[in-house]
């Protein structure tokens, strides 16, 4: 036996034995969990440059495409909503308006959509190597967030433009709604991600899912025509919805012209309560996905 | 020594569902269990493995070898038991799962390297050597679905290997790339064990058990068979898989109608020009041996069968063999015993013991009846060579 061998017999001796795989546990396993995670940020990084240089990898226009939907979905909205169905009438600045709230939810959605199937695109790995499995929903909030970045720039370039460019307390908006909508994103990518390795009939379901509460946001239209026609417990409930609050945070945030419209009181406190719900939901997820995930490996 | 791999008493089941859609399971909710099958991989197996030693783990398909190891490697949680570990680990488990096909080469290596735990400041350390070991120096900045699958393999195992890891798991890997690159991935296991990193090996290569382990680990339906020094286990393996073939010959024996296989047998009678000392037959290097046999058959054995010997290896290994065919030998319809003799002259082998085998086939190629440890014997020599192969050799200067 040589030097080497001795001496790495000896420092690992020193030690302790851990458990192979993720650790046992609803509760305690929290901290191991996020220990594992950020033990493991490296990798996230290079999953998340994965994500995003393999995306558009031998397009010719690359990146461009990642703008081409929300920009198409702008000019839809705008002339088909907007101009034909006259909804820029009573907005002002609906434009602006409407790609605020399409940024906000392109994030929300490009989070659960592509979370939802990240185990199973990735179960070539997960079959094959031992990492912590949050690492996939996980990068896909990476490069989510990055899509989201270069729509922020696109839409603060059009408050330029418009001479309409936020400044001030209004900017306070901005991260409140930003980590609501990816508290919740993240919370059901992980969830989602999971149970959709057991029914894989999940990722179908939420395509619709998804669909539905983008008309159940006010995003293409105001909230000024929602409150015209509910009121009560109907209004309570659709003010519940944390993306509608987020949505209209980032509205109040980045859409100037919209300070004179009604919005609902208290918007502010709103959000940091539903921020709040979202935070327990999201160790919630997590831990359903660190008890779901030990059998992941023998379910792809 | 130190305990680097801890098995305890892990047991392993897969439930196999026969029911997959939403509908069904509604359908069945409640009557589920009917529709559930018990699969055990693996059950009771314990097993502790210390730091700088090289495990095989063998044994038939199915017998739960790699489940065993993914239990290792954290990627199946056993049903019961635990298993704990020690170190940093890496898996072997399959070239270039983490390879992204858009990716570069180079891209693909970082990417590849952080999944198996290096930090990138360790990848840019190693990253030269870890493309002249896969030698694809010229393509590693082509996007990997244009690669070849040997060069595919070559850049995924040059990257496993410069991991640094303290226990190195490999599943069925080592028999990949051209032969310079094998023997270039084989020299690099024998650095790792001198390094006393703890390798366990999953493979079919007996031969390469043989060779690198230390220790051999059989699994026979989920059970630990054997667990000891490979010699050892290899013998009960190589047992089991004899058993094995004996029942498919008796079952087709057992077919009526004309197509069934002729019974019929083949049993040692001994060793002709070898003495025998402490009930083991033994010969001098160079010496004559004969092997003597019997063949018994209980349904006619039709004309043109074959009759065949080898010699191998405690291990296995043959060394070499003839049959009937071979030797032209006329082998005429047979009932009831009859005795044979295969003559084996100037047998110029090296110092140790020997088995011979001996196998009985129809005409047509199919094994009728074999013993793979018929006969042992033991070669005497001057200790002046080794290895299987007797040299008669001396050693001078110049050049004559």
């Amino acid at each position: 036996m040589t030097d080497i061998a001795t001496s790495r017999a000896a420092a690992l001796a020193q030690e302790p034995m851990r458990i192979a795989g993720p650790r046992p546990g609803f509760a305690r396993g929290t901290l191991s969990s996020l220990k594992d995670i950020l033990a493991h940020r490296e990798l996230l990084g290079s999953l998340v440059r994965r994500e995003l240089k393999a995306r558009y990898k031998d397009s010719a226009l690359g990146f461009f495409w990642s703008l081409a939907r929300p920009l198409a979905m702008l000019l839809i909205y705008y002339i088909a909503l907007g101009k034909f169905l006259g909804a820029a009438r009573s907005v002002p600045d609906f434009a602006i308006f409407i790609y605020t709230g399409l940024t906000a939810w392109g994030l929300f959605s490009e989070v659960v959509l592509g979370g939802t199937g990240s185990i199973v695109a990735n179960s070539g790995l997960i079959k094959k190597v031992y990492l912590p499995r949050e690492v996939f929903p996980l990068s896909v909030v990476g490069s989510s967030l990055f899509n989201f970045g270069i729509q922020m720039l696109i839409l603060l370039s059009a408050t330029v433009v418009a001479g309409k460019f936020p400044t001030g307390e209004r900017w306070l908006y901005f991260p409140l709604a930003l980590a609501v909508v990816l508290v919740y994103s993240t919370a059901l990518a992980l969830l989602l991600s999971a149970v959709n390795v057991y029914l894989r009939d999940v990722q179908y379901l939420i395509d619709v899912i998804i669909m539905i509460l983008f008309w159940a946001s006010p995003i293409v239209y105001a909230w000024k025509q929602v409150a015209g026609h509910v009121s009560g417990v109907v209004a309570d409930i659709y003010l519940g919805n944390p993306m509608t609050l987020a949505v209209m945070g980032f509205q109040k945030a980045f859409w100037v012209s919209g300070d004179g419209e009604p919005i609902p009181t208290h918007l502010g406190t709103r959000l940091g309560i539903v921020l709040a719900i979202g935070l327990v939901l999201l160790w919630l997820c997590q831990r359903t996905f660190a008890r779901l995930q030990s059998n992941f490996a023998q379910e792809l | 020594m130190t305990t680097v791999i801890d098995i305890e008493q892990v047991s392993k089941r897969f439930v196999i569902r026969k029911e997959k859609s939403l509908k069904e399971r509604l359908v069945n909710f409640g009557r589920s269990n009917l529709h559930k099958e018990d699969f055990w991989a693996l059950r009771d197996v314990s097993v502790q493995i210390e730091s700088g030693t090289t495990v095989g783990l063998i044994g038939p398909n199915g017998s739960g070898k790699s489940t065993l190891l993914k239990t290792i490697g954290g990627i199946i949680q056993p049903t019961t038991g635990q298993v704990r570990l020690r170190g940093r680990l890496a898996a072997l488990l399959e070239l270039g799962a983490g390879f992204h096909p858009d990716l570069t080469g180079r891209e693909n290596v970082y990417l590849n390297a952080s999944i198996l735990g290096l930090s990138r400041q360790e990848t840019d350390k190693h990253f030269d050597a870890i493309v002249e070991f896969s030698g694809i120096e010229a393509f590693i900045d082509t996007q990997v679905k244009f690669y070849s699958s040997g060069m595919y393999v070559r850049l995924a195992f040059a990257v496993a290997v410069h991991v640094d890891p303290d226990i190195l798991l490999v599943d069925e890997v080592l028999a990949v790339g051209d032969e310079p690159f094998q023997r270039k991935c084989l020299e690099r296991i024998r650095e790792f064990q001198r390094e006393g990193r703890t390798i366990v090996l999953v493979t079919h290569g007996l031969d390469q058990v043989a060779e690198f382990c230390d220790r051999a680990v059989v699994l026979d339906h989920g059970n630990l068979a054997a667990d000891g020094p490979p010699r050892e286990a290899l013998k009960v393996l190589r047992a089991d898989f004899e058993a094995t073939r004996k029942e498919e010959i008796e079952r087709r024996q057992s077919v009526t109608g004309g197509v069934g296989l002729p019974i019929a047998s083949v049993s040692a009678l001994g060793l002709i020009g070898a003495r025998g000392e402490n009930g083991g037959a033994v010969i001098a290097t160079g010496a004559d041996l004969t092997v003597a046999l019997e063949v018994r058959a209980e349904t006619p054995l039709p004309a043109g069968w074959e009759l065949g010997i080898a010699i191998a290896t405690p291990l296995g290994t043959v060394l070499g063999g003839t049959n009937t065919h071979l030797l032209e030998a006329v082998t005429p319809d047979v009932r009831g015993t009859q005795q044979y003799s295969f003559h084996l002259k100037n047998l110029r082998l090296g110092e140790g013991e020997y088995i011979v085998q001996t196998s009985l086939s129809t005409r047509e190629g199919t094994e009728v009846h074999a013993l793979p440890d018929a006969l042992h014997f033991t070669v005497e020599a001057d200790g002046r060579s080794q290895g299987a192969l007797y040299l008669d050799s001396s050693f001078s200067v110049g050049q004559h």
